[in-house]
């Protein structure tokens, strides 16, 4: 009763290819503690590890990170994914793409690229990942599109931007987007810290929907729009990660294999790393994987709960980060004893006069700083 | 219905071993196809017409009248965007 009795492929492997990036975005859910962790796998490794991938049955593979084109080596990787039979998605701000890289990209047979926009405004957008990339991203849309590429846009949605979503959607549009996620930050690592100032209001989010669902039926024909809720609004845990250790597999830049991005942070669970495991030992056999497959882990409210085959009890880092108690039930859920602690955020979102510290921008020496003593908690 | 039907833009077809089953792949998704969705989706191949199609599923099974049911198929894949459907004059 604890696994479940036949573990099916991983349908994803998402290779983290780094952790540098140019970019210092407030909600990046990269570790805040990031910098501790900066010896990269080789090109060999991340070869093995696409090879082992593939062998397991995934099909998916993401090229993401920090941001994947600092490495130069980039469009080898996509090359042999390609060459194995995986559709490869390449996940990137943009920033630093040229014609030329484009070009080799094409060549090796990349299927898709995902460009993430912080927003539709210039300044908000300059403001929001702290650097001049506004204009740039517009022209790597444009370069993207040239080539016949699918654009599949991702905006991370939040209290400063979110009141431009209809320009987001229309900017989006304009760009030739086909698909359009319209993702609400959650609220980990950098976008914890952040939260106060990120997490809107009830009427903000009421209204940006009402917005989306007008576009939505206007630009039927062209985008799929998609607008993930935020579960702190939502009042309602999500399956995370669509299971544990059921879809994804994630390789982080230093080789550690985990069931989500965010999982390294959870105390107590040993992650294997690709250096000394095969893919194939690790999403069968390794305890970090096996931990919270399934329901059997679950303590109450969970164990005795109907739907906890319908959202597994919600997202273990978030039980962590908000109760202190990576088996408890995702205090989002209104059954668990820690749902006070999500009340008292949104009720905080809704305060005007709400205190909040500086935003804190995700860089090297933040992320130093911030792993010297414990990461503040909100929740503290 | 006329024309002949090919991959919507950014779809691949593929057989997959590890899942026993014909997918299409698409930007972050997967679609698991039945035999029969498989065997009409791997004869979509911009060639093709649906009478050539139909025909050569004809041949492939020892089956008449399958055009019903593959046009069913085709329509439901076109509204999916999986499929688009050539109906340019012909030569």
């Amino acid at each position: 009763m604890n696994a479940p009795a036949k573990i099916g492929p991983p349908m994803w492997l998402l290779a983290e290819v780094t952790y540098r990036c140019p970019l210092h975005c407030v909600f990046c859910y990269n570790p805040v503690d990031f910098a501790k962790h900066e010896v990269e796998l080789s090109t060999d490794d991340w070869l093995r590890v696409l090879r082992e991938g593939r062998e397991l049955g995934a099909v998916q593979c993401g090229f993401s990170g920090g941001e994947p084109l600092l490495r130069d080596d980039l469009e080898i990787l996509i090359g042999e994914a390609r060459q194995l039979g995986y559709y490869t998605n390449l996940i990137t701000s943009g920033v630093g793409l040229t014609e030329a890289r484009l070009d080799a990209f094409k060549a090796a047979g990349l299927d898709h690229i995902q460009l993430s926009f912080q927003d539709s405004t210039k300044e908000i957008n300059d403001f929001l990942t702290h650097t001049r990339t506004f204009d740039l991203k517009q022209k790597v849309g444009e370069m993207i599109k040239a080539r016949g590429w699918p654009m599949v846009m991702n905006v991370v949605i939040h209290r400063l931007n979110i009141d431009h979503i209809g320009r987001i959607i229309e900017m989006a549009d304009a760009l030739g987007a086909e698909y359009l996620e319209l993702a609400n930050a959650q609220y980990y690592s950098w976008a914890l810290l952040n939260r106060d100032q990120l997490m809107p209001s009830r009427e903000q989010l009421r209204r940006a929907e009402a917005i989306t669902d007008e576009w939505k039926a206007k630009l039927a024909e062209r985008m799929r729009i998609l607008f993930v809720v935020p579960d702190y609004h939502e009042g309602k845990p999500k399956k995370c990660m669509n299971g544990w250790g059921n879809v994804f597999l994630t390789v982080t830049p230093d080789g550690t294999a985990l069931p989500c991005h965010t999982a390294r942070m959870l105390p107590g669970l040993e992650f294997p790393n690709v250096r000394d495991s095969s893919l194939h030992d690790i999403w069968h056999e390794s305890e970090g994987f096996n931990h919270y497959r399934g329901t059997g882990w679950m303590k109450q409210p969970c164990r005795d709960c109907d739907k906890k085959e319908e959202d597994l009890g919600g997202c273990r880092c978030q039980a962590y980060l908000l109760a202190g108690d990576a088996d408890a039930a995702d205090p989002v859920c209104p059954k668990s004893p820690h749902h006070d602690i999500v009340t008292a955020a949104l009720e905080n979102a809704e305060n005007p006069t709400r205190q909040a510290q500086p935003l804190i921008f995700r860089d090297p020496k933040e992320s130093r700083r911030l792993s010297e003593t414990e990461a503040p908690s909100p929740t503290a | 219905m006329d024309g002949t039907p090919r991959l919507g833009h950014g779809f691949r077809f593929q057989w997959e071993p590890a899942q026993e089953c014909h997918v299409l792949l698409y930007p972050e998704g997967m679609i698991k196809l039945n035999q029969s969705g498989g065997e009409i989706l791997s004869r979509c191949d911009g060639q093709r017409d649906i009478a050539a199609i139909v025909a050569d599923l004809e041949a492939a099974f020892s089956a008449s009248g399958l055009r019903g049911d593959v046009e069913a198929f085709l329509a439901m894949a076109i509204e999916k965007r999986w499929l688009r459907l050539d109906t340019g004059a012909k030569a």
